[in-house]
């Protein structure tokens, strides 16, 4: 077994244009867990994401995949080497439909097994199947970012990066939405990093938790623990 | 009645080259957001070229043509590369604006200075159709000119929509950031985009030449107006619309020459009022995307 997590952050500092959001940040994801970043609004959670996919214009520090630096890569080159982002807002493609939003997400495979994956996944997801042809944007928000999971997973990642997948969601729709990701995780094996303002639901399908403040890390352990610690709770995740 | 019917047929005949630009111009649109003000002339280039190898060097007209098709797609490629993409994403969009403008004045200066011999007026194109009705007072070049503009828009349409280029060409026009996030490379997709429009520029600017009595470099500045009207009757953003937009233009501005007696001499008017009113009362265009949004 190999101990080079799949995804580490080295001292980490990034931001926009003279705004400096991360300031130094070390974050791990071993293979096949689910990892979950908690903070308020503004303490640098989506700016990590970004970071990561190479969006942010200036990243400094080094962000490894499977070992290998992958900071100065573009982001489509990011997004092939295995890397999908479900992003906050969805970010579908609006006027395209259901169907083809899919096929976008598998853009970068070469193999066969595209329609029988999305079969699949309009198995998993029957409401996406039903609107098949229906343009994503006419959709309500909870059908879109299912659809925005269906379609990263369409690119067979190995790291699923998610951006808080239930903002704006009804409680209901969020619960289920998070066990199917559990689901996902147990039976893929994929791994998720996943930032979310919901602390008790994500923490519910985590293995490891970080907590993030004006963009340095000031809490992280196994997520069992960090529901349990009485400081951490009262502090940062507000339950 | 049959004047009405010749005068429709005529405008079908012009509203294909109003059509075609207005294509180029939407597919550059789609994928930039931005005008390309040297579409005309890079098509009266593309011209130029076809009538070079035609005339001069004794290529049959259709080779000529799809010759010239083939050079323009490179070109329009290059283009993209060597003198868009340094301004893009700079700090405004109205920079590629002002290139696309530079290259209106350096193209046409460029074209009259490689292909047209001091004192040289009209040049001639030979016919890419017979001369002549086909039956019922239709020419034969308007049954062929309408035939160009239905195989542009079917290989338009088969290569965008069962394609994955164009799959992804379509998901840059959507959403560029989530386009990357799933792996596409969007600077090759402007340039394929850049070069299509070249591509079917070629065509547009080679059929426009072959009406009326030889053509000079002034040959796509005129068709340019009509086109940008056309797009903005189509909507921007809209194929269909194009084409639509194109025919409807094209009819209308022959009907006005034939009926309206006041706009002679100044038919440009009548581009200049349908952006007007298509801007007034439907922003969007006939066929324009209205951005539907449910959060």
């Amino acid at each position: 077994m190999s101990t080079t997590p799949m995804l580490r952050l080295e001292r980490v500092t990034g931001g926009y244009g003279p705004v400096t959001v991360l300031h130094g940040l070390d974050l791990e994801v071993a293979e096949g867990e689910v990892a979950v970043i908690l903070g308020a609004n503004g303490a640098g959670k989506t700016t990590t994401l970004r970071a990561i996919c190479g969006i942010l214009d200036k990243v400094h520090g080094d962000v490894f995949f499977d070992g290998s630096a992958i900071t100065k890569r573009s982001t489509q080159a990011i997004a092939r080497s295995g890397i999908a982002l479900v992003p906050q807002g969805r970010g579908t493609f609006g006027d395209l439909s259901v169907d083809d939003n899919l096929r976008l997400g598998a853009m970068t495979r070469k193999d066969k097994g595209i329609a029988a994956d999305l079969d699949r996944w309009y198995d998993v997801f029957p409401r996406l199947s039903e609107r098949r042809s229906q343009a994503a944007g006419s959709m309500s928000g909870g059908e879109q970012q299912m659809l925005a999971i269906a379609r990263a997973l369409m690119s067979r990642p190995r790291l699923l990066l998610l951006d808080e997948p239930s903002l704006g969601l009804a409680p209901l729709i969020t619960k289920d939405l998070f066990e199917r990701l559990g689901e996902i995780n147990r039976t893929e094996g994929l791994t998720m990093l996943v930032v979310e303002q919901n602390a008790s639901l994500a923490l519910a399908i985590a293995n490891r938790g970080y907590v993030l403040e004006t963009g340095n890390i000031v809490a992280s352990g196994p997520a069992a623990s960090l529901a349990a610690d009485e400081g951490v709770r009262k502090a940062y995740l507000g339950f | 009645m049959q004047l009405f019917i010749d005068q429709v047929l005529n405008g079908v005949n012009i509203g294909v080259i109003y059509a075609s630009v207005a294509l180029a111009l939407v597919l550059i649109y789609r994928t930039t957001g931005l005008l390309n003000f040297a579409q005309g002339e890079l098509a009266l280039f593309s011209t130029f070229i076809t009538w070079w190898f035609a005339v001069e060097q004794d290529v049959p007209i259709w080779g000529a043509l799809l010759i010239s098709f083939v050079l323009s797609f490179i070109g329009g490629a290059l283009i993209e590369r060597i003198l868009i993409r340094p301004v893009e994403g700079a700090h405004s969009p109205l920079n590629v604006v002002i290139v696309t403008l530079g290259m209106f004045l350096a193209v046409n200066a460029l074209a009259q200075l490689i292909f047209i011999k001091p004192g040289q007026e009209a040049l001639q194109m030979p016919d890419l159709f017979p001369s002549g009705d086909l039956a019922f007072g239709i020419r034969k070049s308007t049954v062929g000119f309408a035939v160009v503009l239905i195989v542009e828009c079917v290989v338009l349409w088969l290569l965008l929509q069962k394609t994955k280029l164009g799959l992804a060409l379509r998901g840059v026009a959507s959403n560029p950031e989530s386009s990357r996030l799933v792996g596409i490379n969007t600077g090759n997709m402007l340039m394929v985009g850049w070069a299509l429009a070249a591509g079917i520029g070629a065509i547009a600017g080679s059929l426009a030449a072959t009406r009326g009595s030889g053509f000079d470099s002034s040959l796509m500045q005129q068709i340019l107006v009509y086109s940008f009207a056309a797009a903005a009757l189509g909507g921007f953003d809209s194929p269909l619309g194009a084409v639509v937009g194109g025919l409807v233009v094209g009819i209308a501005d022959s009907l006005t020459i034939q009926y309206v007696d006041a706009l002679d001499g100044i038919e440009l008017v009548v581009p200049f009022v349908l952006i007007l009113v298509v801007l007034l009362v439907r922003p969007n265009g006939l066929f324009g995307r209205t951005i539907v949004e449910r959060v």
